[in-house]
């Protein structure tokens, strides 16, 4: 075998065993070769990992052949089908892991070339590192594993390097509680993962998710769906909603995420993204994709009972799904801490991940599937890679923001832009992709999920739409209030240094190339990734047109209009009056109908301030909203699991009590 | 943190080498008996915060001590990638092999092999990963205990 080809076939594991090798490294180099050394080693530990990953993924996804990897095996064994012994670690790449390893692997990219400038300012860089690539290769491990255990000892790497990296500022008590509360969700999380996984393999005796997969089915075809199948489709399903991080299991996530250094909370989202990942590998690999068959463009319904309890947890997902947006937003829009509001808002943005594959399974294998079904769950999953991007870059901006104002409070901020005008521009970029705006590719996915979701159920489409209106509002706050204005005495000038300049640059340009060619990236990797869940193939011809089954979108034919608008308003401009200047009242620029400017001052409305008026109005929302996030672990322990119970309950008792 | 009384001490001293003795065969044993390089090193380790209780932390070599859990990290991950050399990760390429670690062939009785009933010198690289995962975690528990320990006893930060 040539070495490329063994390179290929042992790929997955040699992704998982850099950031490993690199990690236990990361300390002697720094304690024997110097920082410096070390912070280039870091550099070359990611971008060796990025590598193997997108020669990886280029092989995936370009001859669509799975991955699999069995370790300690005799090379080329034949598992799981034939032989062996059932009980083996065992990685699987397809189409859907490809497309989650890209993400890890551009994200630690950005993240670890942000903080080799980000990192001198403090102690303990090699902790640190060390913890960071434990991080990112639990983050590889949870989206490539192929047995439901190893899944379970990747979710505990992750929560306990999270939590060592969130606690990285110990001279901060609210790092400590941050951590603490993220620990305490993430170990009951993890318990009840160990739970669930013990159920399924005291039933079927197996671990391995496709052989699970399987089983399953066999075992409804040939006595009918079983509570075990029930409860514990009911108990991973809550597991990975709370470590993706949505309402209601989401209370210590804010906590956690404005607390982490910000290189680590963009990662951070990524580990959050993980936990999207093994839900839907769930919902479709464990559960959904054995119930049917699907050729020559129709299903074939096997198992109604298994697609009935699947289309229930699809409709769960949906609610998870808007409450996470809805909740996320509104009150990321009242938050006067940077990252904390930018954590609400990556709680928000997960609720449309979630609205959009929920959808796909709720009509699973349904005539709808192929009418929007399948253009809803492309959406949520192109949504999770420009997530990662925009989201990536705003906590790296916010990161940069408070490295050069020194604080993290909205209302003490101003003027940056001044000095700062990469990072502005950063900024603009990642809150234009986020806030859904054409033509940025936040704005593609969100089309996607749009349409499809209009056409399923109107209400909650035109929620997706308000929650995207909310979240421009909320940025333009941020914009508002850190780079605008006149500058603050306090805060020190210039740039940030260049190497976390580099790091935003890398998730911009990312996010530039996604946006000019959405659709040749829906077709190259989203396609892939939920053909690799359903098995129903997407379009397969090549333009630069997104069709999303309603309507199209082409961000060129876009930008050839705005840009003829603008050749159009500057005709009109060259022939109208010249030398027309506004007198009076009118030279002077009014901010909500106040004067800018008292005795020779500037007036600058705080940013806590700037949605009074609507917070004041909503006010029997808000209140109760604040009396719920009462920063008690207990409580918030509390709403876990009276909704794991109630999502446990529902699918349980589906088709025995309701 | 200070010594504590003689009879601690002296207690201390004779179950050291009994405690010892029995971290390090659950250790070497651990691909033969239930058991292993974490659950050994946890017997060690705890024998460690005996010790540290008895006699005080102020004499302990904490770089020695990441150092060595590093190396034991470095020494797993290491005998993983090694496999590859022999076409895949974490392959057994020690076992029955002509390198002398943990080489022997394991015997067999009636045509299957009774891996409770081999020889220590069995196991190829489960027991050199089992050894690295021992020092691991002797090495790591050690300095949470002394860092939990300076922590506690002098308020201030250990690590």
């Amino acid at each position: 075998m040539s070495f490329y080809g063994s390179l290929i076939d042992n790929s997955p594991a040699i992704i998982i065993a850099i950031p490993l090798a690199f990690a236990f490294l990361t300390p002697l180099i720094d304690r024997f070769l110097g920082k410096s050394i070390r912070n280039f080693w870091a550099v070359l530990g990611v971008l060796l990992a990025g590598i193997m990953t997108f020669v990886m993924a280029y092989e995936v996804l370009g001859t669509g052949n799975a991955i699999e990897y069995v370790f300690g095996g005799p090379n080329g064994m034949d598992f799981p089908l034939t032989g062996g012994h059932p009980v083996r670690i065992t990685f699987y790449v397809d189409g859907m892991g490809a497309f989650m390893g890209l993400i890890m692997a551009v994200v630690s990219m950005a993240a670890v070339i942000y903080s080799v400038s980000f990192i001198k300012k403090f102690t303990g860089g090699e902790k640190y590192f060390t913890l960071l690539f434990l991080m990112l290769a639990a983050n590889f491990g949870m989206v490539f594993t192929g047995d439901l255990f190893n899944l379970f000892v990747w979710f505990e790497v992750s929560s306990v390097a999270v939590c060592g990296l969130t606690v990285f500022r110990t001279n901060r008590g609210e790092s400590f509680e941050g951590a603490a509360k993220y620990l305490i969700y993430c170990t009951i999380g993890g318990l009840l993962l160990l739970f669930a996984i013990g159920l399924l393999y005291g039933e079927y005796g197996h671990l391995n998710i496709n052989m699970l997969g399987e089983a399953i089915a066999g075992s409804a075809a040939s006595k009918g769906l079983i509570m075990t199948d029930k409860i514990v489709l009911g108990i991973l399903v809550s597991v990975f909603a709370l470590k993706a991080g949505s309402v209601p299991m989401h209370m210590a996530t804010p906590d956690a995420y404005s607390e982490a250094p910000a290189p680590i909370t963009a990662m951070f989202v990524t580990a959050s993204q993980a936990g999207l990942y093994a839900l839907f590998r769930t919902g479709f690999t464990l559960y959904g994709s054995n119930a049917f068959t699907y050729a020559n463009d129709t299903f074939t319904v096997k198992l109604p009972d298994l697609l009935e309890l699947v289309h229930v947890a699809g409709w769960i997902i949906i609610i998870l799904g808007v409450l996470s947006m809805f909740v996320g937003v509104t009150l990321a829009l009242v938050q006067k801490d940077i990252k904390r509001l930018m954590a609400y808002h990556a709680i928000s943005q997960t609720g449309y991940m979630l609205l959009g594959v929920g959808v796909g399974m709720a009509v699973l294998a349904t005539a709808d599937f192929t009418e929007f079904g399948r253009t809803a769950m492309a959406g949520g999953i192109f949504h999770i890679f420009n997530h990662a991007l925009y989201k990536g870059l705003l906590f790296l901006t916010a990161g940069a923001i408070i490295y050069k104002a020194g604080t993290r409070d909205l209302n003490k901020m101003g003027g940056l832009g001044r000095d700062m005008k990469f990072t502005a521009v950063f900024f603009i970029i990642g809150a234009l992709a986020i806030a859904g705006v054409p033509p940025m590719n936040g704005f593609s996915s969100k089309l996607l999920i749009y349409e499809s979701v209009f056409r399923f159920n109107p209400v909650i489409g035109a929620i997706a739409m308000l929650v995207s209106l909310l979240t421009l509002a909320s940025f333009v706050k941020v914009f508002y209030s850190a780079f605008m204005g006149p500058k603050k005495k306090e805060m020190k000038g210039g740039e940030v240094p260049n190497s976390m300049l580099i790091g935003m640059a890398v998730l911009a340009g990312m996010i530039v190339v996604f946006s000019i060619a959405p659709s040749l990236v829906v077709r190259s990797l989203v396609d892939p990734a939920v053909e690799a869940l359903t098995g129903v193939a997407g379009d397969t011809s090549r333009n630069l047109t997104l069709f999303t089954g309603e309507g199209a979108w082409n961000t060129i034919v876009f930008l050839g209009a705005v840009l003829m608008a603008v050749i159009v308003a500057l005709i009109l401009h060259s022939r109208g009056q010249k030398g027309t200047v506004p007198k009076g009242e009118g030279k002077k620029p009014y901010l909500w109908g106040n004067p800018t400017e008292i005795d020779g001052r500037p007036i600058v409305v705080p940013g806590s301030n700037v949605y009074w008026g609507f917070t004041q109005a909503l006010k029997k929302y808000f209140d109760p909203m604040d009396r719920l996030h009462s920063g008690l672990i207990n409580e918030y322990v509390f709403w876990l699991i009276l909704m794991a119970g109630i999502v446990i309950a529902t699918l349980g008792f589906w088709g025995v009590v309701f | 943190m200070e010594r504590m009384s003689p009879v601690v001490r002296t207690v201390v001293k004779i179950a050291f080498a009994p405690m010892f003795a029995f971290g390090a065969y659950i250790i070497l044993h651990g691909h033969l008996t239930p058991g292993g390089g974490f659950q050994g090193g946890a017997i060690i380790g705890s024998l460690m915060a005996l010790y540290l209780v008895a006699f005080g932390a102020t004499a302990w070599k904490k770089k020695l001590l990441s150092g060595l859990e590093s190396g034991g990290l470095l020494v797993f991950i290491g005998t993983g990638i090694l496999g590859l050399v022999s076409g895949l990760m974490f392959y057994n390429f020690l076992a029955d092999s002509d390198i002398p670690i943990f080489n022997e062939a394991v015997p067999t009785m009636l045509g299957y092999t009774h891996s409770n009933w081999a020889p220590l010198w069995t196991g190829g690289t489960i027991s050199v990963m089992n050894l690295a995962v021992g020092i691991e975690v002797i090495a790591g528990l050690t300095l949470i205990v002394i860092t939990m320990g300076l922590f506690a006893f002098e308020g201030k930060e250990g690590g």
